[in-house]
This record gives structure tokens, C-alpha cells and sequence, in this order.
């Protein structure tokens, strides 16, 4: 029950938070941080219960789950289940949830009610994919997130809010269809083997599907989840939607929708259709590496502050695709750490960059410059991040770009080569990010307000988790490990045995 | 006739009954609330009269009209929708001061042709609701005498409805000369012993499909549709884009599934070709409109080549995944017409973007009634309309239409980006200067507006969230006509 109750809280909390919005604008941002100060400590009772999932590897492995029925014309049922990889995902979840909460308290002014609203149901369909157990539920929280998410960027966006935002939203939605056509396409094919109608993950798991119509199913989950990773060519959505988004909303984008991309790859394309994901994954580590370098080299080549970070995402995310497609455990576990590392720094750049243009009024690079005179916390901060963001040992990020490399090796040593090479790029442009905002000449002498305490408490607790993820990273390792050993991909576990 | 007979027409007597009742009070007393109260309440004994119809069915009442499960379900549909149009129309009326009460009485009748089309198993009964039907929606679309869009609107549907019923009696009278016979059983029994339809059956089934096609709104046949729904009164425009589509889907499905017209390869790529124009056509049109109701017509069109895309599936899905399509689409297109005639005041409709922007700031509560909608057109999770179309995609994967299917996606895509851009336009805050901006009506939505919107978001939600009951009723109803 406990896990309902985690995407309860939020879906009230966030209705709250509308309707109180008349009575005083503090009340929503309360609401807000209450309920997911609430749901964190929820989940971090279940991280404490983790300790006990001795029969993982034998199936029955979740730490926590809840079914009921909900359609049973369709066989589809309420089914919430919890695992490590779940579990990590979930806290990450609510962290940055609170993270953006702490970002937006100043920054947003207007509909304050309805801002929160959104915030947080974005946030309950984040942590509803994350523990959805039924594709068809798993299907409507997906699109749940979407929508609040549409509202965020394109009432509290930028410039160009409504180009981005709608530009966001057809983009996924495309992939979203292609998606539940393969679902039902999937559950059709379960049908007639079994004569059971079911839209059951573990039920559908074991499905045997003829090689071709699983590789076009496979592509099916393959596009929504590379839409919203994003794999390049699909990927011209988010510079735009991240530019253009208010800070939290770059936060969650950046640091969480992007990851249920990567998410859905290892719950569902890869487990679901093992051989075709197999055969499929040369193209598709491919595509990764492309992403690194695409992603990287169009990074340095920007100007405004939150582009350069946006594109610098496609270059991280390339490590994760590369890494669930290398398949092996130490890919999958290098892939499922660069995507908690990054959730985190780039959380960070976005929260430093959104209290930045608060105060400059702009996100030009080239109009800022010395500013670590006036501003000295955003500066020292702002390093911390970027050296982060580039795979500096002894931060989270390297721990999972390197096991990412030292599975990718195993299966493939050009493709580790090259992904390798793209850590140079990302040490190029994370230092330009930081030498031309905060070093040399003062280019307009900027009298600005350095970071105020609670940003510092935010960003303080992101330091901390990037070296503890960096520095002790065994704990989250264990927990995520059990979980890809249950998930049965095609990288076998011989590998762990050998290593 | 025996009296089960009776019972089994009482839905349909009573709403006759309504309509000379309406037509007698407006003849001796003109009053307005009067008028709409004893149409609404003649349409709620009607839907009451349902469950004792019920009792007695299945029954084939003479050889015209049969009353099973099925007929039922259409019966209650398209009254509900009825109802609640009803409900609109009063607050949309009384924002007029003109003559109101003929317009319930051309109401009645025209709900009363409706159903007789769910019920219709004969050519006469067919042609006769049809017929009802029409004749009262010319008078309907052109109820704003005073205006020159309405009348140009009534008059444009009566020519070209008038040519599609002509194509249709020809395609009867066509099938009627091959086989002898006009009842479908009769038809369908005389059809199924030849083994390849002849040139006469097929021309006369591309006929029906024809003048269907025009009542429906489909590409090719689908040019009077903006027009028509940019010049009707708001909530008639609501019962042309329901009600009246909705009979005649009621009518094709049963005709199609008891004549079995599937069995011919060309029948079945005609319909699939104009499935897809329609979805193209439609949505791509719907792109270009700055008019709020021609958007609206277009993405009905649309809607409607969906729907095809359903019954094309045939196999036992179809039957079912169109009636919940229709049922969802019910909702949502009541709903979003009914925004667009609360909104409407007495100087001419609110039918352009301009009369939508920040409006969420003006009204939030009609605004969000309207996003909902808007949303649950687009078929995202959490609404009826996601409903629908999960279960046209449903349909199209067990029958395996990729192509269709494909397609389908593409189409509601675009459509997502018209829809957003009208919820786009009601968040943004406008920067035209006060007279501009408020230029629309502020008139306050009556009481009735307000529980006829409500209950339709409540069944919005309701069906998204939880449609199991739907099904099952839905489920038992596809039994009685597939057998």
C-alpha cells in the first residue's frame, strides 16, 4: 500500500495545492515541500527494508507490491511493484521534486497554485512509471506526466514558450503511440498463445514472439523511450523544451523524464524482447555514441548557459544508452549510476543557471564573464558541477561513465574507444561553461546577489550525494545490481562470474 | 400489435408524445422554462421507459423496427445526449429573446429520428427516421432568423441533404430490384446465397454508402460540414455533430453486420480509403482554422475516419470498440460545444480564438471544463477519449491493419496540435488592450449550463477512470446483435 500511497500523496497534495492557492500564495509551495518531504521519508523506509530481498534472484523479487484489479475486460490491473533499480529511481524522484520546489520559490510569481499543481503531478506520473508493474497503467502514467509538463513550460517558459512546449509535446506523444500499439500488439500476441488477456509485465515477460514481429515491436517501445532519452536524430525536442522551461522544470525534465527514457529501455524493450534487443544492439550503441559526440560538440558551440547544459545531457544520456545496450552487469550498473549522477549535476546547473538569469535577466555567456568577483558561491558551486558533469574520479558521474566503458570493452572495444574519447569533449566544453561565465574580464560590471542560504542548502545536499555517489558507491550498486540481475537481459551474468 | 409491442416502442412513443405536448403548451402558452422543462422531462420518462422496453426485448416490432439490446443501448445514448443538449440550448435561448419554444419541439421530433434509426432492421423505418431527422435539423440550423450565417447554413444542408437522401433511396431501389426484398434480414439472406455480389448490388451498397457518408460528414462528402457547423446555433451544432452521427452509426453497424457487407474486398478499400481521407482531411483542415466551431467540425470529420477505422476491423472487437468510441466521442463533443454556446451571447457565437484568449483567467472554470475536453478529443489517459481510442487501436492490432493503425497515429498528432493550440490560447494573457479582451461575453453561465457541464466532466473522468461498468454494458449489448 505504501507505494500507492506515494503517488497518492502527490496527486492530493498537488489538488491542495491549486485550491489554495486563493487563500495565500505561500501555501502551495508548503504543500508542495510537505508532501514530498512526506513521500521521501516514505521511501527512504523502503531503502532501509532493502537489506532483505534475499529471494531476488529467485523471482519473487519485489520489495514491495500492490495489485488489484482495475479492467478486467483487458485484464488490466492497478499493479505497483518496487525493486532496487524502482527504488533508486523513486528517491531520486522526490529529491529533485524538492529540489524544484526550493527553485521555483522565488522564481515563480504568478498562478502559484497551479504551478504546484502541475509540479507535482508531473512528479506522481514520474514515480508512477517507476513502480508501474501493468503496461497499460504503465502507459497512463507516462502520458500523465506529459500534459502537467506541456502546462509548465508553456505558461511559466521563456521566450519561446509555446514553440517549445508544443514541439515537446507532439514529439513524445508520436513515440507514445508507436508505443501502446506495440503494447496492445504485444498483449494481442500474448492472447492467442495463452488465451489470457493480460497486460501484466511479468505475465507478458515470457511471451514468445516470432524474431520479425518482435523486432517491430521492440522498435515500437524503442521509439517512445528514444524520444524522451533522447537518441539522436529524435532528440531535437529538448534543447528547445529546456531552454525555454522555468528551472524546475529543466530540473525535472532534464533530471527525471529523461531518465524514465532510459528507465522504460531496461524495464521493458530489453527484458521484453531480449533477442531483438540483441540483435539490435550494434545500431543502437551506435546511436550512443553518436550521442556523445553530437550532444558535446554542439554543447561547446553555445552561448546561452541553459542550451549548452541541455545539450550536454544528450552527450551523458549517450553513455546510458550505450551501457543498456552493451547489456553486460557492469554496463547496466555503470548505465544505472550515470543516470542517478546526472539526475544530480545537471539538476545543480540547472538550479545555478535559473538563479543566475534571476538575477542578470539573461543566460548569454557571453555578456557574463568575472563574475566570480561578485558572486563567489556560484562560482565555487558552479565549478564543483561542471568538473562533476565532466567525469572528474571521485564523482558520481565517473563511476558510471567508467563502468559503462568497462562493459561496453567487453562487447565491443571500438565503441569504448570512441565513447572514451568523449569524455575529452565533455572536459572542453564543461570547462569553457565555467571559464566564460566566471573567469576573465568583467564584461558589464554585474552587482548582483550571490546564492541565498536555502539554495545553498539544496545545493549543498546535491554535493554531498555526488560524493557519495562518487567516493562510496557500493551501496547503490548492491541495490540497483540485484534488481538488473532480475531483469533478464541478454548480458549474461557469466560475465559478473568472471570478473 | 400486441402490447409487448407497445412496451417495447414506449421510448420512442413517449418521445413523440413529448414533442405534440411541447407544441400544444407553446400554441396556448408561450413560456420558455415550461417549453424546456417538459422536454427534458419528457426525455428523462423516455430513458426510464428503457429498462421496461428491455423486458420485453428482443423484439422485432412490425418488420420495420426491432428493439434488442443494442437498439436499447443507441436509444438511451443518443436521448442522454439529447437531454443534455436540451439543458444548453435553454441558457443559450434565453440569451436571445426570441421565440423559443418551436425550437423543442423541432428537437424532439428530431431526437425521435434518431432513434428510430437505432431501431431500423427495414429501407422504410431507414429512410423514415432519416428523413425526421433532416428535415427537422434545416429547421434547427436556421432557428437564428435574424442572422445571415444560420440561414446560409440551413439552407446549404438542405440542398446537400436533400441530394445525398436521393442517392440513398437510389441505392435502395437498387438492392431492392436485385433481391426483392427491404427488411436486412431479408436482404442479408437473399445476399449471402450469392456467391460474388453482382454489379447492381455493389453499385446500390456504394449508393447507401454515399448518402451515409453525407449524414456522417466523410471525405469526400464532408463539404457542408464547416459551414453548417459555423453557422448553426451552438448546441445545434452539438446534436449535429452527436446525435445525429451517432443514429447513423447506430444504423450502419447493424446494417453492415447483418448484411455482412465485408465480404467484398472493394466495399471494404472504399471505406478504408475514406477512413483515411477523413482523418487527413479533417485534421489537416482543422490546422488552418482560426474559427473555433469550423475546428471543431474539421476534427469531427476526423473523429468520424476514426471510427471507421474500428468498424473496418471487424471481428468481435469492431462492434464493441465503436460503441465506446461513439459513446466517449458523446461526451466530449457535447462538452466542447457546450462551452462554445455558454460562452456565446446574444450578439453571435464565440467561436473565434480571439473570444478564447486568457479566458482561463476570466472564467477558470469554463476554461478548464474546456481543456478537459480538448484533452479527452486528443485521447490522453485519464479521459473517456483515451478510452476510445484505446480500444480503435485495440480493434486495428487484432485484426492486424497496421497501415490503418500507422496512420491513425500520425492523424492524432496533428490533432494534438490544434487542440493545444486552443488550450495555448486560453492560458495566455492577452496584451490587446481591455475593450479587446473582453470584447467577449462575460454573460454568467445559467444553472442549467453549469450542471450539464459538470455531470459531462464527471462522466468524462468517470469513464476514464474507471469504464468497467461501461464495458460490461456495452459487452451484453454487442451479444444481442452479433448473436
Amino acid at each position: 500500500m505504501i507505494l500507492a500511497w506515494l503517488i497518492i500523496i502527490l496527486l492530493v497534495a498537488g489538488v491542495l495545492a491549486w485550491a489554495l492557492e486563493r487563500r495565500d500564495r505561500e501555501w502551495p509551495r508548503r504543500i508542495a515541500l510537505a508532501a514530498l518531504a512526506i513521500d521521501l521519508i516514505l521511501g527512504l523506509t523502503l531503502w532501509d527494508a532493502r537489506g532483505d530481498q534475499t529471494g531476488m534472484a529467485q523471482g519473487a523479487h519485489w520489495m514491495a507490491e500492490l495489485s488489484a484489479q482495475w479492467i478486467p475486460r483487458f485484464g488490466i490491473s492497478l499493479h505497483l511493484a518496487m525493486d532496487g533499480l524502482s527504488l533508486l529511481l523513486v528517491l531520486l524522484t522526490l529529491f529533485l521534486g524538492l529540489v524544484s520546489v526550493a527553485a521555483s520559490w522565488t522564481e515563480i510569481t504568478t498562478r502559484v497554485g497551479f504551478f504546484h499543481f502541475n509540479l507535482l503531478w508531473v512528479l506522481a506520473g514520474v514515480v508512477g512509471v517507476f513502480l508501474a508493474m501493468d503496461l497499460f497503467l504503465f502507459f497512463v502514467f507516462w502520458e500523465v506526466m506529459l500534459v502537467p509538463m506541456y502546462f509548465l513550460i508553456s505558461i511559466w517558459g521563456h521566450e519561446n514558450r509555446v514553440y517549445a512546449a508544443v514541439k515537446f509535446f507532439l514529439f513524445t506523444q508520436a513515440g507514445s503511440l508507436l508505443m501502446l500499439i506495440a503494447i496492445i500488439g504485444l498483449t494481442a500476441i500474448h492472447y492467442r498463445q495463452t488465451g489470457l488477456l493480460t497486460f501484466d509485465y511479468g505475465a507478458l515477460l515470457g511471451t514468445a514472439v516470432d524474431p520479425t514481429t518482435a523486432m517491430w515491436l521492440m522498435l515500437g517501445f524503442f521509439a517512445a523511450f528514444a524520444v524522451k532519452l533522447p537518441v539522436v536524430p529524435f532528440h531535437t525536442w529538448l534543447p528547445d523544451a529546456h531552454t525555454e522551461a522555468p528551472t524546475a522544470g529543466s530540473v525535472v525534465l532534464a533530471g527525471l523524464l529523461l531518465k524514465t527514457g532510459a528507465y522504460g529501455l531496461l524495464r521493458f524493450t530489453v527484458p521484453l524482447f531480449p533477442e531483438a534487443a540483441q540483435s539490435f544492439a550494434p545500431v543502437a550503441m551506435g546511436l550512443g555514441v553518436v550521442g556523445i559526440f553530437y550532444g558535446g560538440v554542439l554543447a561547446f558551440a553555445q552561448t546561452d548557459l541553459k542550451r549548452l547544459v541541455a545539450y550536454s545531457s544528450i552527450s551523458h544520456l549517450g553513455f546510458v544508452l550505450l551501457g543498456i545496450f552493451a547489456g553486460n552487469a557492469l554496463a547496466l550498473e555503470g548505465a544505472v549510476m550515470q543516470m542517478l549522477a546526472h539526475g544530480i549535476t545537471t539538476g545543480a546547473l540547472f538550479v545555478l543557471v535559473g538563479a543566475l538569469q534571476e538575477r542578470l535577466h539573461t543566460r548569454d555567456m557571453r555578456r557574463m564573464g568575472g563574475l566570480w568577483a561578485t558572486t563567489p558561491r556560484f562560482g565555487a558551486i558552479g565549478l564543483f558541477f561542471a568538473i562533476a558533469s565532466l567525469g572528474l574520479p571521485g564523482l558520481g558521474n565517473f563511476v558510471g561513465e567508467f563502468l559503462v566503458m568497462l562493459g561496453t570493452y567487453r562487447v565491443s572495444m571500438p565503441m569504448a574507444a570512441l565513447a572514451s574519447l568523449g569524455v575529452v569533449v565533455a572536459t572542453v566544453y564543461s570547462l569553457a561553461l565555467v571559464q566564460q561565465a566566471f573567469h576573465g574580464q568583467a564584461r558589464e560590471q554585474w552587482k548582483v546577489d550571490d546564492l541565498s542560504l536555502w539554495s545553498l542548502v539544496s545545493l549543498g545536499a546535491m554535493i554531498v550525494l555526488q560524493l557519495w555517489l562518487g567516493l562510496y558507491p557500493q551501496p547503490v550498486l548492491e541495490t540497483a545490481g540485484q534488481a538488473l540481475q532480475a531483469l533478464s537481459g541478454f548480458g549474461d551474468a557469466t560475465m559478473v562470474v568472471r570478473r | 400489435m400486441a402490447s409487448a409491442d407497445f412496451l417495447a416502442l414506449l421510448p420512442l412513443l413517449v418521445t413523440a408524445a413529448s414533442s405534440l405536448i411541447v407544441l400544444l403548451l407553446a400554441a396556448f402558452h408561450r413560456a420558455h422554462g415550461l417549453a424546456a422543462g417538459v422536454t427534458s422531462s419528457g426525455l428523462a420518462v423516455a430513458l426510464m421507459t428503457l429498462p421496461v422496453a428491455s423486458r420485453v426485448a428482443p423484439r422485432q416490432v412490425t418488420t420495420l423496427l426491432m428493439v434488442d439490446a443494442y437498439a436499447i443501448f443507441y436509444i438511451g445514448l443518443l436521448l442522454a445526449a439529447s437531454m443534455a443538449i436540451a439543458g444548453l440550448s435553454y441558457g443559450y435561448l434565453e440569451k436571445r429573446r426570441d421565440r423559443q419554444e418551436e425550437f423543442y419541439v423541432l428537437l424532439l421530433l428530431a431526437t425521435l429520428g434518431a432513434i428510430t434509426l437505432a431501431a431500423a432492421t427495414h429501407f422504410a423505418s431507414f429512410f423514415l427516421g432519416l428523413e425526421l431527422l433532416s428535415l427537422s435539423l434545416y429547421v434547427l440550423i436556421a432557428y437564428v432568423r435574424t442572422d445571415r450565417q444560420p440561414l446560409e447554413a440551413g439552407l446549404k444542408y438542405l440542398i446537400l441533404s436533400g441530394t445525398s437522401s436521393a442517392f440513398l433511396l437510389f441505392g435502395m431501389a437498387l438492392l431492392y430490384f436485385q433481391s426483392g426484398a427491404m427488411g436486412f434480414a431479408a436482404l442479408a439472406s437473399d445476399l449471402g446465397r450469392q456467391t460474388e455480389l453482382s454489379v447492381q448490388v455493389l453499385v446500390g451498397l456504394v449508393l447507401i454508402l454515399t448518402g451515409v457518408g453525407f449524414k456522417l460528414a466523410l471525405v469526400p462528402f464532408h463539404m457542408w460540414a464547416p459551414d453548417v457547423y459555423q453557422g448553426a446555433p451552438a448546441p445545434v451544432a452539438a446534436f449535429v455533430a452527436t446525435a445525429s452521427k451517432g443514429a447513423m452509426v447506430a444504423l450502419l453497424l447493424r446494417y453492415f453486420t447483418e448484411i455482412a457487407a465485408f465480404r467484398s474486398a472493394a466495399l471494404w478499400w472504399t471505406m478504408a480509403g475514406i477512413a483515411v481521407l477523413s482523418m487527413f482531411v479533417g485534421n489537416l483542415l482543422a490546422l488552418l482554422q482560426d474559427n473555433v466551431k469550423r475546428m471543431l467540425a474539421y476534427s469531427s470529420i476526423a473523429h468520424l475516419g476514426y471510427l471507421l477505422v474500428a468498424l473496418l476491423a471487424g471481428g468481435p472487437l469492431a462492434v464493441e470498440a465503436v460503441t465506446v468510441y461513439l459513446t466517449t466521442y458523446f461526451i466530449t463533443t457535447i462538452g466542447a460545444f457546450g462551452v462554445v454556446a455558454v460562452l456565446s451571447g446574444p450578439n453571435g457565437e464565440a467561436d473565434s480564438m480571439e473570444d478564447y484568449r486568457s479566458l482561463f483567467r476570466r472564467r477558470p472554470w469554463i476554461a478548464a471544463v474546456f481543456t478537459i475536453m480538448l484533452l479527452s478529443l486528443a485521447g490522453i489517459p485519464l479521459t473517456a477519449g483515451f478510452l476510445g481510442k484505446f480500444y480503435v487501436i485495440a480493434a486495428g492490432v487484432d485484426s492486424s491493419l497496421w497501415l490503418l493503425l500507422v496512420l491513425l497515429v500520425a492523424n492524432s498528432v496533428i490533432g494534438l496540435f490544434y487542440y493545444l493550440r486552443v488550450i495555448v490560447a486560453m492560458f495566455t494573457e492577452t496584451d490587446l488592450g481591455d475593450d479587446r479582451a473582453w470584447k467577449a461575453p462575460v454573460m454568467s453561465a445559467s444553472y442549467l449550463d453549469g450542471v450539464v457541464l459538470v455531470a459531462l466532466s464527471g462522466l468524462l473522468f468517470w469513464l476514464g477512470l474507471y469504464p468497467e461498468p461501461l464495458i460490461r454494458l456495452i459487452r451484453t449489448m454487442e451479444r444481442s446483435l452479433t448473436g
